[in-house]
């Protein structure tokens, strides 16, 4: 039975990063304003918010079963307060960084009507700092760490990530920004 | 408007209406003001009152025009704040600086009576910088103005447009809201100053007085700014329905008029010495003969796209695009598309913004191209009338 | 325009996402800077009529701005 929680945390922690990681290449694919190979725009956001939901529910389980899992040694305490764990506590509190900021951006996201485009906003970008750290936690804390497809997988992700991140802070990132040129400086 | 243009007020007798606004004489003290005018007790008015500005017919003087009675009787019970609009943003006009400057307690006047009559919360006098020192003795010079505060107005273009006032009592910057946006805000009646000393004079003097000069369309007295290719500029109160022409010639204004923009830089081109001076917050800006409309509108367009919020898609880029267009015609580019041009990014950029700037500024290029069209020609043939001058 | 349901553009929010505009692609295109613009040149730009087939994706465009940028409102004209 252990057995079966050590993995399933595992494998939690590992889709959930996954997910995260299409989340924020979808967000940003979304900010540009562009459809993607005939999927509308409005489905892409749709896919982003679902994605994430998803992300959400792996994580959910990643945390539960090594909450439930006597060898983690997880505490109610560690899962939300950061840095206090007894295996690894920098890399653990890492983690739990992570998953206070997921909680608060898709919080904010499903709240937003209500809370106004600013808080939402100002929430969201904490996206840009959540997924770094989760990927961190992952590498320091995860038994596959190191493990040369858990790195190759790794790579990957970031590569993809700082590619996208470099295109949006490109000049003609947004869709409509050359029709925006010249008229009003 | 700036200081070194704020004219004296200017009366110019019985030829276009009686004095009414400026009855106390030049920079009227509170005791001048009462000895002209006679005591004023906007307790005993009551919302009765409102159906006494419906007979009156008085139209808000600060552009739109809207029947005054109609914004009263929506703040009838919700205490609003009652704002005294003394935000002249339009460059071309100082009537409202001068009727602070000359007439402020008819100004506060109307200030109390709107207070009293819809139970304001709070009244605000808003004015721009230069008016502020002089409006603040003007209300220490009387008992009765205690509540009202003094609020500065910036000096660009938007400051003066209701929601923009809304913001900025809110805490905001001086630019509009969207309409439901500022419906979220505390309930506030925004009224013209030049609007607000109507109001006094009909609390004091009743609606039919009121009704007595000007026409059954346009009744009352209005102020014009008589300003552009004049000496100099200056105000001059006159009845409604005064004809362009009377008012210029009164002004001193003879011969070499080639057109006269009505209404301000939201305006629009006249031709007819027979025209009135509405609609618009009462402006007049005359176009010498020899010079060229084509190439005034340009300068008024690009001013007007450069003082744009820059909140609204089709206003921020929409009114470069037409300044540009225009410019482009104002400096005689042959492109025969070019009225087309202009007439499709008006439709485009026309109502499509929380405050009406765009279509302001849509309404004066479309007016131009109307009576500027022997110019259009011209131009697009590569001459212009500025050439033979 | 008779009274009836609008969907009210704030334009001081609006950015031109163009997820209104392929939600409701019988009532709105796109000008040439991005913005949604109404179909129906007749019509109120900034308060745009709807059928009432055209609600339930009115309703979808509302929650998924991502400027927070429309609402329904009721025809004011």
């Amino acid at each position: 039975m252990d057995e079966v929680l050590w993995a399933a945390g595992r494998a939690g922690g590992f889709v959930a990063l996954a997910l995260f990681t299409c989340t924020v290449l979808l967000g940003i694919l979304n900010r540009s304003g562009r459809p993607v190979a005939g999927v509308p725009r409005f489905s892409l956001t749709l896919i982003h918010r679902n994605v994430s939901l998803l992300a959400l529910v792996f994580l959910a389980l990643h945390v539960g079963t090594l909450l439930l899992d006597p060898f983690a040694k997880l505490t109610l305490t560690d899962v939300v307060v950061p840095f206090l764990g007894h295996y690894r506590p920098f890399w653990q509190g890492l983690g739990t960084v992570a998953l206070d900021l997921a909680i608060a951006v898709v919080l904010t996201s499903l709240l937003r009507h209500r809370l106004g485009y600013r808080a939402f906003r100002l929430v969201h970008w904490l996206s840009y700092a959540l997924w770094p750290v989760a990927v961190a936690h992952g590498i320091g804390n995860g038994t596959d760490g190191f493990n040369g497809w858990f790195l190759g997988a790794t790579v990957v992700a970031v590569v993809l990530v700082l590619a996208a991140v470099a295109w949006r802070l490109s000049a003609g990132f947004v869709e409509s920004a050359r029709l925006r040129q010249g008229s009003a400086s | 408007m700036s200081q070194a243009t704020m004219t004296s007020a200017v009366h110019p007798g019985s030829v276009l209406g009686p004095n009414r606004l400026f009855a106390a004489g030049q920079h009227a003290g509170h005791a001048g003001h009462v000895a002209a005018y006679g005591p004023l007790r906007v307790d005993a008015l009551g919302t009765v009152f409102i159906e006494r500005l419906q007979e009156s017919g008085l139209a808000g003087r600060g552009g739109a025009g809207f029947a005054t009675w109609r914004k009263f009787a929506a703040h009838g019970r919700d205490r609003p704040v009652v704002v005294a609009n003394g935000a002249e943003g339009e460059p071309l006009s100082c009537k409202d600086a001068t009727l602070l400057a000359h007439a402020p307690h008819l100004v506060i006047d109307g200030l109390l009576v709107a207070g009293a009559v819809l139970s304001a919360k709070r009244l605000v006098l808003y004015a721009g910088a230069g008016s502020l020192p002089a409006l603040a003795s003007a209300l220490a010079d009387r008992p009765d103005a205690g509540a009202v505060r003094l609020v500065e107005a910036p000096d660009t273009f938007l400051a003066g447009e209701t929601s923009a006032v809304a913001n900025v009592l809110a805490g905001g910057p001086p630019i509009p809201l969207d309409r439901v946006t500022a419906s979220r805000t505390r309930p506030t009646l925004v009224q013209n100053v030049e609007t607000l000393a109507q109001v006094a004079l009909i609390a004091r003097y009743g609606p039919a007085w009121f009704r007595s000069a000007g026409t059954a369309s346009d009744p009352g007295t209005r102020l014009v700014t008589v300003s552009g290719d004049v000496p100099s500029s200056q105000v001059l109160e006159v009845a409604g329905g005064a004809a362009v022409g009377d008012v210029l010639h009164v002004a001193g204004v003879g011969s070499g008029v080639s057109a006269v923009l009505v209404g301000g830089y939201h305006g629009q081109w006249v031709r007819s010495a027979s025209a009135p001076v509405t609609p618009g917050a009462g402006v007049l800006m005359v176009l010498g003969s020899g010079r060229c409309g084509l190439v005034a509108t340009a300068q008024i367009t690009a001013y007007l796209a450069a003082q744009s919020a820059r909140q609204c898609g089709p206003c921020r880029f929409g009114l470069p695009a037409l300044a540009d267009a225009m410019g482009r015609l104002a400096d005689r580019d042959p492109d025969p598309g070019l009225p087309a041009e202009l007439a499709s990014l008006g439709a485009l950029v026309s109502g499509r913004g929380a405050c009406h700037h765009p279509d302001g500024t849509v309404r004066l290029v479309a007016s131009a191209l109307d009576a500027f069209g022997a110019e259009t020609l011209r131009h697009l043939a590569g001459t212009c009338v500025e050439d033979e001058s | 325009m008779s009274s009836g349901t609008v969907l009210h553009i704030d334009w001081t929010r609006c950015d031109g996402r163009g997820l209104c505009t392929e939600l409701l692609p019988h009532r709105l295109g796109r000008d040439p800077w991005g913005y949604p613009l109404a179909l129906d040149a007749d019509s109120d730009p900034t308060n745009v009529p709807l059928a009432a087939a055209d609600l339930d994706a009115a309703r979808d465009a509302i929650r998924l701005c991502p400027m927070l940028a429309l609402r329904l409102a009721h025809s004011t004209r």
